[in-house]
C-alpha cells in the first residue's frame, strides 16, 4: 500500500500555496501515489485547483457543513476515516498542519514525524531540530501508518497543468462539538502571501513604533513583497503576529530577504536560512545578521531606506 | 475549578547554541545550560494567573524526565506552582509516550485544565498537547496568546497563519501557550526557599502503566551547512548594484 494522501489546507475558496510544495515533498517517496483530501463544506473549486498539481493522482471531495472552518478536532476524525487505504499522510507545517497533524496520529496509535526537510526514504527523512542548529535523520517505524507534516520552505512547488480525477467522498466519523469556531481577525491586505512571496522586507525592534513601521510596508509594497518581522517587533505592538518570521513564526523562502534592524537570533534566522539571497541592514557591524547575509550593509535604517526605495522601486 | 496541570520540560537553555558530537551520533549536552522550555514557563504563568484569579485552587508542574529535571521542577514551585510530579524516565520521551503519560495523570488528577507549551525547543516538535487532547478526547485549543475562562467554557485566542482564531472550547480542555500569551514573573529568592518545602512527588512510567514507544527513532545529528559568508557593501548604491549582479532586481 504505497499510498500518500495530503490534507489541503484551504481559506475556503483557494487551496494554500503550501500544499503544491507538498505534493513535491510526496514526489521524493520513490514508486508512491499521492492523493490529495480537501475537507470544505463546498468543495468544489478547491478540489478542482487541487486536481491541476502534477502528480497527484486523485482529489477525495469531502463536504460538509462541519467543515467549513479547519477544527483539528472536527478534522481529525474524518482524516482517520480518510487514511485507512493510506500508508502516510501529510500536512504542512503551517499552523492548520502543526494543529491538526498530531491529533490524526494520536487518534491512529502512531508517532508523529515533523518539519520534513528532506526524504531520505519513505520511512527516513531529514528534519530540523534546536531552532535549525542541527538537523536530525529519523527512522519512522514501518509497522504503523506515518503521519508526518512538511516543512514547506524546503521544498518547490510542484507543476501544475495536472488533472487529476476529482471523486466525492464521505468519511463517515462522530465529530464533537466541544469545539467551536467563533472569527478569524486577520489584517486585510493585497500584499503577496508570506510564505509564498519571491521578495519579503521584514523590520525588526529597531524600527521602534507601528508608525515607523510604515517605513518597512512602503518600501514593500514599492517592490511587491510580503511583510515580515523578529519576535520583538511583533511583541512590542509595531506589526500583527502573522508577520513573525523565526522558530515559532513562519518559515520563509524567498528569492531575497531584507532584513532590516533585525539583529539575527538563532530563532530569527532559522526562518529564513532557505532565502535565496539574505540582506541585512544594520548599524550595528558586530550583529549577528552579518555571519549569514549575503548582501550587507551598515547604516541607520532610517536614513537609507527611502533612498533605497526610490533607487529601486 | 480545581486543577490545572502544567506541563515542564527541561531543555537545553535557548540562548545555548547546541554542537553535535563529532561522529553524529548524539547532541552534546555535558555542562550546557539546561532550563524549564519557555514556552512552558508561559503556560505555568498562565495557569498560576487563573488561580490567583480565584478561578483555580491548585496548580500542578508535570516533568517526565531525568532525575536532575526536579531542579526545573523546584523553578516551577518556586514560580508559585502548588506541587510537582516527575515522571522518572533516563531514555527518549517522544510526544506521544508523553501524551500517554500525561493522560494517565490527568485520569488520577481529574484537572479542569491542562496547559502545555506549543512546542518544545529542543526537538521541535510541537505535538505533545494536540496529541493528548486527542487520547483524551477532548477539545485542544493551541497557540494560545489569549485565554478567557467562562463557568465551563474556554474563549481562547489561538495564533494562527492568517492572523488571530477566535475558538470556544468546552473544559476540560488541552491549551497549548504561545509566545504572547503572557511574559513569565520572575522568581524570587525568598520563594526559592518556600519551593524547597513544597511536595514534589516521583514516579516513573512502569508505576503509570505506560509503556515508551519509539516510533520516530533519530538515527543522526549533523551540523547544517553554513551558508558562506557574503559581501559588505558601504552605500546604498553598492547594495543596489549588488542586487542587479545577482539579477534580482
Ligand atoms: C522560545 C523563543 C522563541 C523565539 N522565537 C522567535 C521567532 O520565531 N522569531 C524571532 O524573530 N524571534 C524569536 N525569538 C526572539 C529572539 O531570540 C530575539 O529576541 C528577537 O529575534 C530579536 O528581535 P530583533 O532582532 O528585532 O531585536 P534586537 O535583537 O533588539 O535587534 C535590533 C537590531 O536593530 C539594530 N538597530 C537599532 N537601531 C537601528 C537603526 N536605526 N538602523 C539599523 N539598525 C538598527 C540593532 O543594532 C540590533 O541589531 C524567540 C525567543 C525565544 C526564547
Ligand atoms: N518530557 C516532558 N515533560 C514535561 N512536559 C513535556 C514533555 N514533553 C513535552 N511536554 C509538554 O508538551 C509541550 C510540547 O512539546 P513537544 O510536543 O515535544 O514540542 C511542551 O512545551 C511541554 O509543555
Amino acid at each position: 500500500m504505497n499510498r500518500i494522501l495530503i490534507i489541503a489546507e484551504h481559506d475556503g475558496k483557494t487551496l494554500n500555496p503550501g500544499i503544491a510544495k507538498c505534493v513535491s515533498c510526496a514526489m521524493q517517496f520513490a514508486g508512491y501515489e499521492t492523493d490529495i483530501a480537501v475537507l470544505a463544506d463546498d468543495a468544489a473549486d478547491i478540489c478542482r485547483q487541487a486536481a491541476g498539481l502534477q502528480g497527484v493522482s486523485r482529489v477525495l471531495q469531502v463536504e460538509r457543513p462541519e467543515n467549513a472552518q479547519a477544527l483539528a478536532a472536527v478534522f481529525a476524525p474524518q482524516v482517520v476515516a480518510l487514511a485507512a487505504g493510506y500508508s502516510h499522510v501529510l500536512g504542512p507545517s503551517t499552523t492548520f498542519g502543526k494543529d491538526l497533524m498530531p491529533r490524526v496520529a494520536a487518534l491512529l496509535g502512531t508517532s508523529q514525524v515533523s518539519d520534513i526537510m528532506s526524504v531520505s526514504g519513505p520511512y527516513e527523512f531529514k528534519r530540523p531540530v534546536y531552532a535549525g542548529d542541527v538537523i536530525q535523520t529519523v527512522k519512522a517505524a514501518q509497522d504503523s501508518k506515518l503521519v508526518a507534516t512538511v516543512r514547506i520552505a524546503s521544498f518547490p512547488p510542484c507543476q501544475t497543468g495536472g488533472s487529476a480525477s476529482v471523486e466525492l467522498v464521505a468519511a463517515d466519523a462522530v465529530l464533537p462539538t466541544h469545539t467551536r469556531y467563533v472569527e478569524l481577525r486577520a489584517q486585510a491586505s493585497d500584499r503577496p502571501d508570506l510564505q509564498a512571496a519571491s521578495r519579503v522586507v521584514a523590520g525588526g525592534r529597531a524600527l521602534g513604533s507601528a508608525e515607523n513601521f510604515k517605513l518597512i510596508y512602503d518600501f514593500a509594497d514599492k517592490i511587491g513583497a510580503a511583510v515580515g518581522a523578529s519576535r520583538a517587533a511583533v511583541d512590542a505592538g509595531y506589526v500583527s503576529n502573522d508577520a513573525q518570521v523565526g522558530q515559532t513564526g513562519r518559515i520563509v523562502a524567498p528569492d531575497v530577504y531584507f532584513a532590516i534592524g533585525i539583529s539575527g537570533a538563532i530563532q530569527h534566522v532559522t526562518g529564513i536560512k532557505d532565502a535565496g539571497t539574505i540582506v541585512a541592514i544594520n548599524k550595528d557591524p558586530e550583529a549577528p545578521i552579518f555571519e549569514i547575509a549575503d548582501i550587507g550593509l551598515v547604516a541607520d535604517l532610517f536614513a537609507i531606506i527611502p533612498e533605497l526605495q526610490s533607487q529601486l522601486g | 475549578m480545581q486543577k490545572i496541570l502544567v506541563g515542564v520540560k527541561r531543555v537545553v537553555d535557548y540562548n545555548v547554541r547546541v554542537r553535535v558530537k563529532p561522529d553524529g551520533s548524539e547532541i552534546m549536552t555535558d555542562g550546557v545550560k539546561m532550563s524549564v522550555n519557555p514556552f512552558d514557563e508561559i503556560a505555568l504563568e498562565e495557569a498560576l494567573r487563573i488561580k490567583e484569579k480565584g478561578a483555580a485552587e491548585e496548580v500542578i508542574a508535570v516533568c517526565i524526565g531525568i532525575d536532575a529535571a526536579q531542579q526545573q521542577l523546584r523553578t516551577a514551585l518556586a514560580m508559585g506552582a502548588d506541587r510537582a510530579i516527575l515522571v522518572k524516565e533516563d531514555g527518549p520521551v517522544e510526544p506521544l509516550t508523553a501524551a500517554r503519560i500525561f493522560l494517565k495523570l490527568i485520569e488520577k488528577e481529574q484537572p479542569d485544565l491542562v496547559i502545555l507549551g506549543k512546542q518544545a525547543i529542543d526537538d521541535d516538535n510541537s505535538q505533545t498537547g494536540q496529541m493528548l487532547a486527542a487520547l483524551w478526547d477532548r477539545p485542544q485549543a493551541t497557540f494560545a496568546s489569549k485565554v478567557e475562562l467562562d463557568g465551563g467554557k474556554a474563549t481562547v485566542t489561538r495564533e494562527v497563519d492568517a492572523g488571530l482564531e477566535i475558538i470556544e472550547v468546552d473544559l476540560p480542555a488541552v491549551i497549548t501557550a504561545d509566545l504572547r500569551l503572557n511574559e513569565p514573573r520572575y522568581v524570587k529568592l525568598p520563594d526559592i526557599m518556600k519551593a524547597k518545602r513544597k511536595p514534589l512527588d516521583v514516579t516513573s512510567l512502569e508505576e503509570l502503566g505506560v509503556a515508551a514507544t519509539q516510533g520516530v527513532e533519530p538515527v543522526a545529528f549533523a551540523q547544517p551547512q553554513a551558508r558562506a559568508r557574503g559581501v559588505m557593501v558601504d552605500d546604498v548604491a553598492g547594495l543596489v548594484q549588488a542586487l542587479k549582479d545577482k539579477g534580482l532586481f
